[in-house]
């Protein structure tokens, strides 16, 4: 039952996506073209879904624990550091490059496109690869201290 | 380039669903709504049930565009502008940031910025202000 109700909450993200344009590289790249063949709708998506979020979680924190799970799990830090602001431009450059993000490609595979496939593909060489670089950063940090 | 239409009614209801998953993920799991987070959790995760969640959830995703098929009778339009070495290089690069930056469009762009989280805001700003410059130098310096 809580997987099937998980399943659907996938499933509405989704469809979300799929309709709000956000699974199609063209339009997400034209909302960025300004100063080209300008589509601001997107615009309307990140306005839709964070306005939904914000009212959303006022109600749902001020439960004492989320329905299937002991505690809510909220990152806490606050601090501004180089790999969050680093790693956030580097994000863009590469979201600018291909059009996708992670949240539009995921559902976008479920078309079955050969091109989808191969940006996740390259997505996730990236993830493990920085990974990787993370865990020889850390280690390098303790063994000299 | 390709010109797409200007889509405001369903780019909005498109992004309120994308609200109410989230708000729902909070609701049940209490957990972020993040697909960078999903999709690394998935190939690597904690233990057994963190896997079983995370495959629900994301053979829930995968499953929108079959839905908005049967729905409309039409897929859900992907039309892909750049070149194939493009597509793989930008996919990398973005496998690279959003690890470094904990998160993308959907982890610090929806959740993050509904939490009022200073490391969302700001990550969000900084990332919509790159995608802008990346796709200004590709489409009109470099004539892509």
């Amino acid at each position: 039952m809580r997987l099937l109700a998980i399943y659907l909450i996938g499933l509405i993200f989704g469809v979300g996506i799929s309709i709000s344009g956000m699974a199609n590289p063209a339009k997400v790249l034209n909302f960025f073209d300004i100063a080209g063949t300008w589509d601001p709708s997107l615009i309307f998506v990140m306005g839709g879904a964070v306005v939904v979020t914000f009212i959303g979680y006022r109600f749902v924190l001020k439960r004492p624990a989320p329905m299937f799970s002991g505690k809510f799990q909220l990152p806490t830090r606050n601090d501004l550091d180089l790999p969050l602001i680093g790693g956030s431009a580097v994000f863009g450059i590469g979201w600018g490059i291909a059009g996708f993000c992670p949240g539009g490609a995921l559902p976008a595979l479920g078309t079955g496109r050969t091109e989808v496939f191969l940006f996740v593909a390259a997505l996730l060489a990236g993830i493990f690869t920085a990974k990787a670089l993370q865990k020889t950063i850390a280690n390098r940090a303790t063994a000299r201290a | 380039m390709i010109e797409t239409a200007f889509t405001p009614l369903q780019s909005l209801g498109g992004g309120v669903l994308i609200g109410v998953a989230s708000v729902l993920l909070m609701a049940t799991l209490g957990r972020i709504f993040g697909a960078t987070g999903i999709l690394a959790g998935l190939l690597q995760p904690s233990d057994m049930s963190d896997w079983s969640w995370r495959a629900a959830l994301f053979a829930g995703m995968v499953s929108g565009p079959a839905v908005v098929l049967l729905a409309t009778g039409q897929m859900p339009a992907v039309q892909v502008p750049v070149s194939l070495p493009m597509l793989l290089i930008g996919g990398f690069i973005v496998g690279v940031g959003v690890t470094f930056g904990s998160g993308c469009t959907s982890g610090h762009g929806v959740c993050g910025m509904a939490r009022l989280s200073t490391r969302s805001i700001v990550a969000t700003i900084t990332f919509m202000i790159t995608t802008g410059l990346t796709v200004y130098v590709v489409r009109h310096v470099l004539g892509g």
